[in-house]
């Protein structure tokens, strides 16, 4: 149960950093010399997940010193690699608690990790087995084959979910600031109602593009991130401008919402390309040289409209 | 095939702008890409691995770690648009190095 309320909190970025477990060689239900040994990183949500799934079997876990970063983060970053590897194998005196050489490995562990160079500095072989815990246990029964499920990637509805919270905090500071000096701005030029206006319109942009965009990722148009998140700016946008009565408003002023909510919630979804599984930082280098000068010239021009509506 | 699954065929990214590249002469087929590949851009033919579906990939390197005779390169990174801004602005000194992203 705590360990729910603890996962919980680490979602909404509450204690994240110290979110973590002491490195080293765990015991799984009563393992024996000839069990197997599983690898993993020390973020206690990665743990706790490996250890629930393997509830019931009797396994040894070599958790590794990734600085409570998950298995995926850390292989990009290194610390989930060859050498913290070898490493904690000596350190945790592996060798002598197990009789064979054999270590089953994260798929998503693969970018850190070189097989062959672990297997020549220790003498353990790696195997890897699958993409998520969950699939662990199969695998054993399986005679440890991995089939194809196993080492697909998956990036469903729920796993897209789980990923929002931590968005939505980390895009709140940055918010804030812009929403403050908007509702100034808007105070000033048109009084509270035009104040209360151009902050919430930049609150729902922000939140299409962390929320909306995300969640309807397969079903948003395009394979770019920048665009799906700009369409849905723009569905976001529609009820507001039909709520807010905007068949009243001048043609500067609507202009300057639907470019404003389709390019800061545009930034956001491509912002989201650091959570999936499946986008490429050459893709995402080509998608921000093109996106983010497109998204600031509709901002500075969004703000001229309005400009010239009030003097209109 | 579940739902699930057919969506994820429709999780493609841009096309071509992966860098990866395998040197087949140097390939000696044991295996290892198809076994690190999240995406299954691999196929063995015979006793070499050949590059199927190139615009699965997303440059996590794992295949080119894991290859033994260095076979395959690839411009692997982090697809982190934050971390990549965060980086332009420490490289522009407009922003101290340390600050961190989504999973630092």
């Amino acid at each position: 149960m705590s360990d729910h309320i603890g996962a919980c909190k680490a979602r909404w970025g509450i204690g994240r950093m110290q979110y973590i477990v002491p490195p080293g060689l765990y015991a799984v239900g009563e393992p024996e010399p000839a069990s197997p040994v599983l690898v993993t990183a020390n973020y206690k949500m990665s743990y706790d997940i490996v250890r629930s799934s393997l509830a019931g079997r009797n396994i040894w876990l070599l958790v590794l010193e990734t600085f409570g970063v998950n298995v995926w983060c850390a292989a990009g970053k290194g610390s989930f690699g060859t050498d913290e590897l070898v490493e904690r194998i000596e350190k945790s005196g592996l060798s002598q608690v197990v009789e064979h050489r054999r270590l089953m490995m994260p798929i998503l562990g693969a970018p850190g990790v070189s097989a062959h160079l672990v297997a020549q500095r220790s003498g353990f072989t790696v195997r890897y087995a699958t993409i998520r815990a969950a699939d662990i246990p199969e695998y054993l029964d399986n005679g440890m084959v991995t089939t194809e499920a196993m080492s697909t990637m998956k990036f469903s509805f729920y796993d897209r979910l789980v990923l929002i919270p931590v968005e939505l905090v980390m895009a709140l500071k940055p918010t804030a600031a812009v929403v403050i000096v908007l509702f100034v701005a808007g105070l000033l030029a048109g009084g509270l109602q035009a104040g209360l206006q151009l902050s919430l319109i930049w609150s729902g942009a922000v939140l299409a593009g962390v929320v909306i965009g995300p969640l309807l990722l397969p079903w948003l148009p395009g394979r770019s991130f920048a665009v799906k998140g700009a369409i849905a700016g723009l569905l976001f946008s529609m009820p507001w401008y039909l709520i807010a009565d905007g068949m009243s408003w001048g043609l500067p002023e609507t202009v300057a919402l639907f470019l404003t909510v389709s390019a800061v919630s545009g930034f956001y979804t491509l912002n989201f390309t650091g959570c999936t599984t499946y986008t490429s930082p050459s893709g995402v280098r080509k998608e921000m040289r093109l996106a983010l000068p497109v998204m600031a010239c509709a901002l500075l021009l969004s703000g001229l409209l309005l400009l010239v509506g009030l003097l209109a | 095939m579940s739902v699930e699954e057919k969506l994820m065929k429709n999780f493609r990214y841009l096309k071509d702008v992966a860098t990866i590249e395998l040197n087949q002469s140097a390939c000696v087929g044991c295996g290892r890409c198809l076994e690190v590949c999240p995406h299954h851009v691999f196929l063995l033919q015979g006793t070499k691995a050949v590059i199927t579906d190139r615009d699965a990939c997303m440059e996590c390197g794992a295949c080119q770690k894991n290859c033994p005779v260095n076979a395959i390169i690839v411009d692997a990174g982090v697809g982190c648009a934050s971390g990549m801004i965060n980086r332009w602005l420490q490289e522009h000194k407009l922003k101290k190095a340390g600050d961190g992203c989504c999973c630092s």
